[in-house]
């Protein structure tokens, strides 16, 4: 649906983004992972045709987007990092300004709105003044701009920026709820928050593309997912001892302790979970905790996008 | 509707919505209010030099009123981020500069156009003819699209609407002075400059009730030009 070919943008002598290239098929929900300043955003906009590149292609449907009529844009919608919003209008106005911009036919411009409104949570605000929204709502008027017209390709740029943590989880199901009928490139330098939501990632660092895949794929290929944690009271020491006698065990730390209880870190497969919770007991261990470890996404980042990283 | 169209009506809903369009709309009017008391009505005079003195004064601030309503269609799209939604639009650049102008326009226009109430005491009370005061108002919007071309080129390169505002009124002092350049300059640029004014070279006519060719032609060229650049100005932003 949409291939990338050897895409880079240079601002004077610094590459922003370094020969891109990637494909995305139709119906996929993709995670655009990376780092501040990885070229994530430059990469969304030369997509959504606010930038220009300075060499390279973009197609949908084998169609050069620079160069193919400007209706092929009304089949991308985008919402850039700063939602663009006029602040005087009411967001039904707003959405039947975006919906006419983007070649909706006018007798079904007031039902489309209705619908994006209906599907993005913004009904009851239809006469609302944009610049009386909340963060959350305004973000949301962002993603119903992008969604507006109905577009085939969804090009989302850090839609959860700021948000709260239940507006976060509203805004990782409306992306869930895409899938299907939209393709969806989602950016975001949080992998737990596009991990929940994206069928496969797209790793940008300093520019260059350095990796893709699902997230298991990932992790398999750098080794990540190895770490189980345990929450546990009673003798640390030697349950920790016990930990390490189990095969597979490469390594066992103590991360906290207060209140008589400690969580250990255990760097081992977690398909080893049921034999170290056998052992912790042994031990004489009360187990209140046992799980996989919580760092493994954000050491899987640090390993992908991260300055000097190895991927 | 086109897109141009789509975007002239948001911009000209954009002045009623805010205050910045009441507050110039208000200052057009009490200024040319205030200029018609003190200075076109002073003396004795016949009906029709007050007329010209009229559209003389409101000039003026037609010219003033338009870089402020140019200031901010470019400058505060590129501050809000909201550019990015036009650019990502099924639009050419040449309709979004289009619309923006025309919104501003037609905002420049009904509040130009509002003032008739002075001409109007004239017609009661006096002697003038209707085709002195078309001509007027032909002049004036022509005065007021030139300068709103110059003021929305200025609004492209700028990057906040103080900025642009300066810009457009540098552009547009600059033809204004011309005049001035043309008297301390030998020929041929002489006769250059003084043709370029923007107010002495080709105003004067409509304000005596005239209309020439010649004259319309000048405020067009220096629209479209001023519109051209700022469509260059818009496609060049692309690619930074």
């Amino acid at each position: 649906m949409i291939q990338v070919e050897q895409l880079s943008k240079y601002y004077g002598a610094r590459a922003a983004i370094r020969n891109l290239s990637f494909r995305i098929d139709s119906g996929e929900v993709v995670g655009f992972l990376g780092l501040n300043g990885a070229g994530k955003t430059t990469t969304l906009r030369i997509l959504g045709s606010v930038l220009l590149p300075t060499s390279g292609t973009v197609r949908l449907d084998g169609q050069d987007i620079f160069t193919a009529p400007r209706e092929l844009k009304a089949r991308i919608g985008f919402l850039p990092e700063l939602p663009p919003l006029y602040e005087d209008m009411d967001v039904g106005e707003y959405l039947a300004f975006v919906a006419g911009l983007r070649g909706v036919d006018p007798a079904r411009i007031r039902a489309r709105v209705g619908e994006t409104e209906e599907r993005t949570g913004l009904a009851a605000l239809d006469d609302e003044r944009i610049s009386t929204l909340s963060h959350g709502y305004r973000q949301r008027v962002g993603v119903a701009q992008a969604l507006v017209h109905s577009p085939e390709v969804l090009l989302l740029d850090e839609p959860a920026n700021g948000l709260d943590p239940v507006q976060n989880v509203e805004m990782r199901a409306l992306i869930r709820s895409l899938r299907g009928d939209h393709t969806v490139l989602v950016s975001s330098h949080i992998l737990p928050e596009i991990a929940q939501t994206c069928d496969r990632l797209l790793v940008i660092r300093d520019g260059e593309l350095v990796a893709q895949g699902t997230e298991t794929e990932l992790e398999q290929r750098l080794g990540v997912g190895t770490g189980v944690e345990l929450e546990i009271a009673g003798p640390v020491d030697a349950v920790a001892t016990a930990l390490r006698g189990v095969a597979g065990v490469r390594a066992v730390t103590v991360q906290a302790a207060n209140g008589g209880r400690a969580v250990l870190r255990v760097d081992a497969p977690d398909t080893l979970r049921p034999a170290l919770a056998q052992a912790a007991v042994a031990a004489g261990a009360q187990l209140f905790r046992l799980d996989v470890s919580a760092d493994r996404l954000e050491s899987l980042f640090l390993r992908l996008a991260g300055r000097g990283g190895a991927a | 509707m086109s897109a141009a169209l789509l975007i002239a009506r948001r911009e000209l809903g954009g002045y009623f919505r805010t205050m910045t369009g009441w507050i110039i709309a208000a200052s057009v009017l009490l200024i040319d209010g205030l200029l018609f008391n003190a200075f076109a009505l002073e003396g004795q005079r016949r009906s029709t030099e007050v007329l010209t003195r009229f559209f003389y004064f409101a000039s003026g601030p037609t010219m003033v009123a338009a870089v402020f309503l140019a200031m901010r269609l470019l400058a505060e799209e590129r501050q809000l981020g909201t550019l990015a939604l036009l650019y990502a639009s099924p639009v050419r650049d040449r309709d979004i500069v289009l619309g923006k102008f025309l919104g501003a326009l037609a905002f420049l226009s009904g509040v130009t156009l509002a003032t008739v109430y002075m001409p109007l005491l004239i017609l009661v009370h006096g002697h003038i003819s209707v085709g002195h005061l078309l001509a007027g108002y032909l002049g004036l919007l022509l005065l007021g699209a030139a300068s709103l071309g110059l003021g929305t080129l200025g609004s492209s390169l700028a990057r906040n609407q103080i900025l642009a505002a300066i810009i457009g009124a540098a552009l547009l002092v600059s033809l204004l002075l011309a005049w001035l350049l043309a008297s301390v300059t030998e020929p041929p640029f002489s006769a250059l400059f003084a043709a370029i004014a923007l107010h002495n070279a080709h105003f004067p006519a409509f304000q005596a009730g005239q209309v020439h060719l010649r004259d319309v032609a000048y405020y067009l060229l220096v629209t479209w030009v001023a519109l051209f650049a700022t469509t260059r100005v818009l496609e060049a932003r692309r690619w930074r």
